[in-house]
């Protein structure tokens, strides 16, 4: 319960100071962040764009690992656990559409351009997409596991070429494309100390918020079954 | 390749040839494909970008129409079974896609000559180049359609969710190989699309792995 509260507070200072603390030239007071040219104003989406992205990669990774130990054990469990996080992997990873669209369309001046980057989360979304489809569209149970399990394990084999491999031919915008000089914010470390303060914080929070929700999410299927279990008994 | 694999391949073979249902199915989706395209573009001219890109849309779709065929006829004739008593899976996959990649490479030869007639800029420069993405963009296309067409048939779904199935999957090979088209009708050298030509060999190469090592799951099922 203790740790609910921290992430409660966690959560609602990060968001706080990530909306309401101001950019100004020369940070003096503790609560200012410093002005990063080329990113300005827009800055302040980093707290919560980075971190759901963040999100999104743990959790389709958590997904891809219980889909491998389904393959190796054949414990429907494990068939569980892959679900609850690929579907919280599709929350965060919409969310990090749309956070980055929104930040796309003041830094780069247009919602959708295409980048490599822009590709490559338009990808993982037809993957998941395609995974949701394809296990609503078995009956049974074994065989949803099995076929499911090994199409994310098909499909993370690909995603390599989108994360490392698409962004090095192709020319973008993001931070880490073939033609970009600079490496971005964080890699670079442009932030100051209280800003990359904030920056962690935030991401230490959503990682805690994942993994709480995927246990909430886990749970309520595991009491859905045995309510269904018991309803066929009497 | 054993020769179990090989005699598989021939039973596909032999009962294609006597139904003709998939090379019919193929040859007619292509005539239509090109046809909707031309008619689309009418008087227009189009650049090199969209012919290279047109080219692999016709060549992906063809492709997502028939190639679904080889597992997908074992299991409403009901012969799984009996090819499980027989072939070892490892068997059965290789006998699959022996034919599948000959499939691809006849329909995609014939997409290819359609559009060095039909279309004014797919004017090829560095051959050479070109005849190398299309082996290995084949090579990739038959073996990933394969592995998913061996999912579909298991799946209830068969028509409509291939395509979806496919497409995440097919993305990085049919972006690299626009790409090397592209190079390709510029006349770019061996040299200067290396890089893009090592994304299809890797590719091709782990996606070839893949499907060897988790076929056995899908086809135990």
């Amino acid at each position: 319960m203790v740790w609910k509260i921290f992430l409660f507070l966690l959560l609602a200072f990060v968001s706080v100071a990530g909306i309401a603390f101001p950019i100004v030239e020369k940070p003096s007071a503790w609560y200012e962040f410093p002005f990063i040219p080329g990113l300005e104003e827009n800055a302040k989406i980093i707290f919560f764009h980075v971190p759901t992205a963040w999100v999104t990669v743990i959790a389709f990774l958590m997904s891809t690992v219980f889909s491998f130990r389904y393959l190796k054990n054949k414990n429907l469990d494990d068939d569980l656990k892959s679900y609850v996080a690929a579907q919280l992997g599709m929350v965060f990873c919409i969310l990090a559409t749309v956070t980055g669209a929104v930040w796309a369309k003041f830094a780069w001046g247009a919602f959708w351009s295409w980048d490599p980057r822009q590709t490559s989360i338009f990808a993982l979304l037809l993957i998941y997409g395609a995974w949701f489809a394809l296990r609503s569209s078995i009956e049974s149970e074994e065989k949803r596991a099995t076929l499911s399990s090994v199409y994310s394990i098909i499909a993370f084999v690909t995603v390599p070429f989108f994360i490392f491999v698409m962004p090095r031919i192709m020319t973008g915008l993001h931070p880490g494309s073939a033609d970009d000089t600079n490496l971005g914010p964080v890699v670079n470390f442009k932030m100051n100390s209280n800003m990359l303060l904030i920056f962690f914080l935030s991401l230490i929070g959503f990682t805690i918020l994942y993994f709480w929700m995927w246990q909430v999410g886990y749970k309520s299927l595991i009491y859905k079954e045995k309510i269904q279990k018991q309803l066929l008994r009497g | 390749m054993n020769s179990k694999a090989y005699n598989l391949f021939l039973k596909d073979f032999r009962s294609e040839l006597r139904t003709r249902y998939a090379i019919n199915a193929l040859a007619m989706f292509i005539i239509v494909a090109i046809s909707v395209i031309l008619f689309s573009i009418g008087n227009e001219k189009i650049n090199e970008n969209l012919t290279a890109g047109l080219f692999w849309v016709v060549i992906f779709f063809t492709a997502m129409s028939g190639l679904s065929r080889a597992f997908v006829s074992e299991e409403e004739r009901g012969t799984t079974l009996t090819l499980q008593l027989i072939a070892s899976p490892t068997t059965v996959f290789s006998g699959k896609l022996i034919f599948n990649v000959i499939l691809v490479f006849a329909m995609n030869a014939i997409i290819a000559l359609l559009y060095g007639t039909l279309f004014e800029d797919f004017v090829i420069k560095n051959f050479l180049l070109f005849l190398a993405t299309f082996v290995l963009g084949n090579i990739g296309l038959a073996v990933s359609s394969t592995i998913i067409a061996a999912i579909i048939a298991k799946a209830g779904a068969k028509g409509t969710l291939y395509p979806v199935l496919s497409f995440p999957i097919l993305l990085p090979l049919i972006l690299t190989c626009v790409q090397l088209t592209l190079f390709s009708f510029d006349g770019t050298s061996f040299d200067k699309s290396k890089f893009e030509l090592a994304i299809v060999v890797s590719y091709d190469v782990i996606m070839i792995t893949v499907s060897y090592l988790l076929f056995d799951f899908i086809w135990q099922e």
